[in-house]
């Protein structure tokens, strides 16, 4: 056989009149990636171990790296692409599963990018949001049939529990333990301090960050990893994950490498043993034992926690979210195919589900078709890229989205997709304390806010631009979107016109 | 050519109303005067009225206001009319040709009651009973419109200027305790007499002007409630989110408005504890009935008459009162033209509605 599998993907690339060899790209480098060859004071670079994280990239004082993708090619075939012929070496080389980290990053249509958006002109006047009020602010959670009176008439509020939100954004489960204490310190500030909300993610809750229990979102997953009573009255809503989009169908590992004293602690399994949530919950094998599970939460936290449940968008996600609709839910939280995730078997995050937008179009009609959209709120994820992304899932019909790798992306993250080695250069996805400190919480949290802030102002100039100055006129407001180059069917399911209708 | 209904057409418009608080009934003339001085916010493409306490002889029963394409459509509908109610009085509604009205289509009146039997069968209230026909009627029957179906009061409208349109019904000749008149100035029009302004809705009329921003918001939320928007107009809409509110969710016609044109956040939590509270929870709890962007409306309904604009007051609506007339109308002139003397003028904030009723009268949904 060879003495390689394949040729590496990406190269390192030096710029050697730039060079000092002053070998902090080595030092950055978990990978190894990097060495110095002593005798000749002169940098080399092993390029089959480079992610393409960007980490000596951006730390290299002189600017002398660059990652480059290789020209080095298999001959030319239309039907057996780079990708598929070096994962299948891989498998014959290992065995194994192929494992992938984050979202989908396939060819499949994105039709975010398909939807344009609407504006006034002379019939009515758009509203500039320096000038004027304009209103993002969100309550999540069911909605009672009728109004209540009290003897004197006066209406009370009979409302369930509800999720207050300065915006409509939230930041999406992502697990301690799967991501670092720096990494869900910074999420949790940065929600305290905008007045939004952030999910723990199935591994529990570190007893540092209780203290942010009311901007918390606590996770009960199939594992049941860190759950206990306190962890459940710690949020201020509890998220039944049913199912991931990166990965519909199957359950969670958490590699032994990555539960170290402190995660293993917060998530009550052992030090150093691979964490394993099973496929489905083992108490829910149908629609009507997650009511159950549903009301026994309810119960632990005496009905003052709404209730989420999260499912992965799948092919009879309409169906299964009205039954949900019915199970006692107050929010249902659907995560597209472009979900992130930080370990998944390759086939399965590559080709199992459907696009976000379409499930989200499908959801909110099946829900308003049955007369029971306002019974619970919905709350979608799986490939937010953008303000612009968020007023179109809005104006589809969600009342908030979840970020996850967009909020990766503000703490330094460079969608290298490695996160299921455990090795992240930037200290997110990794549990190694000299990784791990490479993650400042101060600036982290910071820039957390810097991006919803901006993202917020974007939407209010569209908002604005539209003509609407509240949020609540944007949800399920169809016509003020459009369709480009999308065919008839594709429209029928979004609900929306083309453009130029 | 799409009709209304088929396509989503914006457009301004003039209002205008009149009401006596004493309940004193009075001809048509003012109100047409009062929108003819507005000539240059209509275009020509639509005009109507809503006259309450028109029918005091047949006052028990629901007055409906038909159009028909032709006389089958009319015969068509007429036997659904006969299987649904007790028709106690039919007649061609009374028009005089008009230049500039063109097109009109055939024009009737029925005094119905539900038939009692069917009713009880239906399991619903009456006037769900009733709305429910309409609907049926404005969704199933081709070339049939209900125009207006409530007690004691009527619709007038079509295509054409307001005054052209007050001539060809004659309207002069109708007294009432309260008038509102709507010129509409559409962006095009495929000139169909069923989208002209007022829309009714049992007792429920409305005349608007203006855009609203959150139209498929409120559509989308009000048809999942059994509405059926057949004419894809705001004001449509506006009527189908009022009759929720008040009907079905028993709110008073001032929480309507509160949710309908709420107060900013910012404005709420500078409440007092107490009205915070209901404030808040109004807006939660009816966030899909927030509507957004320009309008002034005015509401007419069995003893009252509501007078509202949008929380950014986009839309001009000015206030007048004297004696026991209240009047309010897009611009002051329509007001002074009819009483240029008034006791009173005032011009409501963005989201105040201004509610007015019949003394010791009906008081629709208390205050």
């Amino acid at each position: 056989m060879a003495a390689f599998d394949f040729y590496p993907d990406y190269e390192v690339v030096r710029n050697l009149d730039r060079c000092i060899v002053c070998r902090v790209c080595e030092r950055q480098c978990a990978n190894g990636v990097h060495s110095c060859l002593e005798e000749k004071n002169v940098m080399l670079a092993d390029d089959s171990q480079c992610v393409d994280c960007q980490r000596c990239v951006l730390l290299c004082p002189t600017r002398a790296l660059k990652i480059v993708k290789s020209d080095n090619t298999y001959k030319q075939n239309d039907n057996w692409g780079k990708k598929a012929i070096n994962e299948l070496i891989i498998q014959a080389s290992t065995g194994s599963v192929l494992l992938s980290s984050m979202g989908n990053p396939e060819t499949y249509p994105i039709y975010f990018d398909k939807l344009v958006i609407n504006a006034s002109q002379v019939t009515n006047p758009s509203i500039d949001p320096l000038r004027e009020p304009m209103e993002t602010r969100v309550y999540l959670g069911a909605k009672p049939a009728a109004v209540e009176r009290d003897d004197r008439g006066r209406i009370k509020n009979n409302l369930p529990p509800q999720l207050k939100l300065s915006m409509p954004m939230m930041f999406s489960a992502m697990s301690y333990g799967s991501i670092s204490y720096n990494a869900h310190e910074s999420l949790a500030r940065a929600a305290a301090e905008l007045g939004i909300y952030y999910n723990t993610g199935e591994g529990g809750l570190h007893e540092d960050f209780y203290r942010y229990g009311a901007n918390t979102i606590v996770q009960v997953a199939s594992g049941r990893f860190g759950v206990h009573k306190d962890y459940l009255n710690a949020g201020s809503a509890i998220e039944i994950k049913m199912g991931q989009g990166a990965k519909p169908g199957i359950g969670g590992h958490l590699p032994g490498r990555k539960i170290v004293a402190d995660v293993s602690r917060t998530r009550m399994t052992p030090e150093g043993a691979d964490a394993i949530s099973p496929a489905p919950h083992h108490d829910i094998y149908s629609i009507e034992d997650l009511s159950q599970l549903v009301y026994s939460l309810k119960e632990a936290t005496e009905y003052k926690k709404p209730v989420i449940v999260k499912i992965a968008a799948v092919h009879n996600v309409a169906a299964i979210a009205s039954g949900i609709a019915r199970s006692g839910a107050d929010i249902i939280s659907i995560d597209g195919f472009r979900g992130g995730t930080g370990a998944a078997p390759t086939r399965i995050r590559d080709n199992v589900g459907i696009p976000i937008e379409l499930a989200l179009a499908s959801v909110d009609s099946r829900l308003r078709n049955e007369g029971i959209r306002d019974r619970v709120s919905v709350v979608v994820s799986g490939g937010i890229r953008s303000s612009a992304d968020v007023v179109k899932a809005i104006a589809l019909g969600a009342d908030c989205v979840y970020l996850g790798t967009a909020a990766l992306l503000a703490l330094g993250c460079h969608l290298c997709r490695a996160c299921q080695a455990g090795k992240c250069n930037w200290g997110i996805a990794t549990q190694e304390l000299e990784l791990v400190k490479r993650l400042n919480p101060d600036i982290g949290y910071k820039r957390l806010i810097n991006l919803m802030r901006a993202w917020k102002h974007e939407i209010e100039e569209m908002m604005g631009g539209m003509g609407i100055n509240s949020i609540e006129s944007l949800k399920g407001n169809r016509l003020m979107l459009r369709g480009v180059g999308l065919n008839e069917k594709e429209l029928e399911v979004l609900g929306v016109k083309h453009a130029g209708q | 050519m799409l009709k209304e209904g088929q396509i989503r057409i914006p457009s301004g418009c003039a209002i205008s109303g009149i009401f006596s608080r004493a309940g004193q009934r009075f001809g048509g003339r003012d109100i047409i005067k009062s929108i003819s001085i507005m000539h240059e916010r209509s275009n020509g493409l639509g005009g109507g009225f809503a006259a309450y306490g028109i029918y005091p002889e047949y006052k028990e029963y629901y007055a409906f206001h038909l159009f028909y394409d032709n006389d089958a459509a009319k015969e068509h509908c007429e036997a659904f009319l006969n299987r649904h109610f007790v028709i106690a009085q039919t007649s061609e509604i009374p028009t005089t040709r008009t230049e500039g009205v063109i097109g009109a289509p055939l024009i009737w009146r029925y005094f119905v009651l539900p038939i009692t039997t069917r009713l009880s069968h239906s399991l619903l209230d009456e006037k769900e009973y009733v709305a429910k026909c309409v609907f049926r009627i404005n969704t199933e029957f081709d070339g049939c419109f209900v125009v207006s179906s409530g007690k004691n009061m009527g619709v007038f409208k079509g295509v054409g200027f307001p005054e052209d349109i007050a001539h060809f019904y004659m309207l002069e000749d109708y007294r009432g305790y309260c008038f509102t008149a709507h010129g509409r100035y559409p962006t095009n029009t495929p000139g169909w007499w069923g989208g002209a302004h007022p829309f009714a809705l049992l007792d429920f009329s409305v005349v608007h002007n203006g855009e609203i921003s959150s139209y498929d918001a409120n559509r989308r939320a009000v048809e999942m409630y059994g509405y059926k928007c057949t004419l894809q107009t705001d004001t449509e809409v506006i009527a189908y989110v009022l009759d929720y509110l008040t009907r079905q969710k028993g709110l008073t016609l001032r929480e309507a408005a509160w949710v309908i044109a709420a107060p900013f956040w910012q404005t709420i939590e500078s409440m007092p504890e107490e009205d915070r509270v209901v404030y808040e929870y109004l807006r939660n709890m009816f966030s899909s009935q927030l509507i957004t962007g320009p309008f002034s409306i005015l509401v007419g309904f069995e003893g009252g008459l509501m007078a509202l604009n949008d929380r950014l007051k986009l839309r001009g609506m000015v206030v007048g009162e004297k004696d026991d007339r209240v009047y309010v109308a897009s611009e002051e002139a329509a007001i002074r033209i009819i009483e240029p003397e008034l006791d009173s003028v005032y011009w409501p904030k963005g989201g105040e509605p201004v509610i007015v009723r019949l003394e010791g009268g009906n008081q629709i949904g208390g205050v």
